[in-house]
């Protein structure tokens, strides 16, 4: 495979590339970015290729991208929305296995974790009602792990056939991931420009599915690079986020 | 000990309770009352719903008052934030019913966490909307409701007591039962309420601080200014109106009473205070913060 990366797109902005491709064609649902570059990817998919999402303050209002008012959604009309299905989420996780099962409450027993973390928030009702996909900014053996502590999201073994559960990708710092497997296991989808099919998979807790080509994370278009630098994210807080 | 309260509700409702008035121009019970008189009114054992959210507009005068007291082996009922740190730290809490526990700027609220990582108290974890789905079951006084959440989750590994049902009609799918939360009592901080019970809150979200009071025997809202009932719209539209005095208990007047959470608009979150309780020992920050006339 040989690098095809322009030396003057970062990582970070490969990232956000990633994360906002998970909005696209989504049409007029919200989106519902956890962590900062899936928050520029969304604002960046808003603003080129799927003109019709819905974005929020973070707290009670839904806004444009330049954060005019359209309208309010405090938690209680957030958590009905999601039942609605009206919603793609991107949410963070603390551990994350093959099938796609994710944690986010506690580390270690539940009955008496070794760390207790959040808890398990709004990811069981999330990913029973809305498409779902992952933002892991850093991609190690501490996240993908063979097995979860305790089951927040549903991953798709433990789906069930349930109506509306849908995994659709998991966006890292070395790569895209997704379930298109017969088992819907994870597999390699895409290799951000520089990283090596070994290196995702060393940093990985489980055998993961990868094609006999894996294709690089795609481009972005000039246009799409002026946005990020220039309007979503002038202060380049990205790079905090994924400084590789 | 869901229901120990009917008595003192009753009370309310027919102006017995010690405190209680009858305004002069209108005949509408006069609920106002101290943080002191609502802790004299709560007991140990008790099921304690406290609105807010994370750390913002949470009842802090009253947590504080709660704090004051010997009241413990609580059930706390909560969208959690320092409150239930707090709690927790000085060990009142028997059991807590949450989906989780958060300062927002401070993503983990360290003193819940020690309690947990050392096993301090007993945790009913819900998801979100189950915890929403069970606070409008009670509120409806429904037995339970079901929710398209939580089957196929450790939720259900680790709340045994969970039951699902399974639709009556063609599609025959089956959910989770989400029991009522019904609460002997409600904890919630607002921005105006009148001396009457109405609660008016003028920032974003309402959280879910009327659902509170509606799945509670008795509520106890307070509030950063008592103004007269006409004053409540004078400058701002009937919808803010979030609670009804009908399922209100006593009114508080506490003028930052949700510090060092956020009440907006009334004022942000004072993350200075926030940073010192997050990174001082309980003991320590507690002897400052009990103290006779601590900041407020």
């Amino acid at each position: 495979m040989t690098a095809r990366r322009d030396p003057a797109v970062t990582r970070a902005e490969y990232c956000v590339i990633a994360c906002a491709e998970t909005w696209r064609g989504a049409g007029e649902v919200l989106a519902s970015p956890m962590g900062l570059i899936p928050s520029l990817g969304a604002r960046l998919a808003r603003l080129t290729f799927s003109p019709d999402l819905l974005l929020t303050d973070g707290e009670a209002l839904l806004v444009g991208p330049d954060g005019t008012v359209e309208g309010w959604l405090p938690y209680r009309r957030h958590l009905t929305l999601v039942t609605g299905g009206r919603r793609h989420v991107m949410m963070g996780a603390s551990q994350l296995d093959r099938h796609g099962n994710q944690n986010i409450a506690c580390i270690g027993d539940w009955a008496q974790p070794r760390r207790q973390l959040l808890g398990v928030r709004g990811a069981p009702v999330n990913t029973l009602n809305n498409p779902t996909s992952y933002w892991i900014p850093r991609h190690s053996r501490r996240v993908f792990v063979p097995r979860v502590d305790m089951v927040c999201g549903v991953g798709n073994d433990r789906a069930d056939g349930a109506r509306f559960h849908r995994l659709v990708r998991v966006v890292t710092d070395l790569g895209v991931l997704d379930f298109a497997t017969p088992d819907g296991s994870m597999r390699l989808a895409s290799l951000h420009p520089g990283v090596s099919v070994e290196e995702v998979q060393e940093a990985t807790g489980f055998p993961l599915t990868v094609p006999d080509e894996a294709p690089y994370t795609r481009e972005p278009t000039a246009e799409e690079l002026r946005l990020i630098r220039e309007e979503i994210d002038p202060g380049n807080t990205r790079a905090r986020e994924v400084d590789h | 000990m869901t229901g120990a309260m009917t008595g003192a509700a009753t009370g309310a409702a027919t102006g017995v309770m010690t405190g209680v008035t009858t305004g002069a121009t209108t005949g509408a019970a006069d609920k106002t009352m101290t943080a002191e008189d609502v802790v004299a009114r709560l007991a140990s054992g008790m099921t304690i719903g406290i609105g807010g959210w994370g750390s913002r507009r949470k009842p802090m005068a009253l947590v504080r008052a709660l704090l004051r007291s010997e009241i413990t082996d609580l059930t706390v009922v909560s969208c959690g934030g320092p409150d239930v740190g707090m709690l927790a730290a000085a060990g009142r809490i028997r059991r807590l019913i949450a989906p989780f526990v958060t300062l927002d700027s401070i993503p983990l609220e360290p003193n819940y966490r020690a309690a947990r990582e050392q096993g301090r108290l007993q945790l009913t974890e819900y998801d979100e909307a189950m915890f929403l789905w069970g606070l409008r079951a009670a509120a409806s006084r429904l037995p339970f409701l079901p929710v398209r959440a939580g089957l196929g989750s450790d939720v259900m590994r680790v709340n045994p007591h969970l039951r699902t049902v399974t639709s009556p009609y063609d599609d025959g799918e089956t959910f989770v039962a989400v029991p009522a939360l019904r609460l002997d009592a409600a904890l919630v901080h607002v921005n105006r309420a009148d001396r009457r019970g109405n609660g008016q809150y003028l920032g974003p979200d309402p959280y879910f601080d009327d659902l509170f009071c509606e799945a509670a025997e008795t509520a106890y809202v307070s509030c950063e200014r008592i103004v007269d009932t006409a004053e409540l719209t004078k400058d701002a539209p009937p919808q803010t109106l979030l609670i009804q005095r009908h399922r209100v208990t006593g009114v508080i007047e506490a003028p930052h009473g949700a510090h060092f959470t956020s009440c907006a608009p009334d004022y942000g979150r004072d993350e200075d205070e926030q940073r010192a309780y997050a990174t001082t020992p309980w003991p320590q920050f507690a002897a400052r913060y009990l103290a006779d006339g601590g900041t407020p």
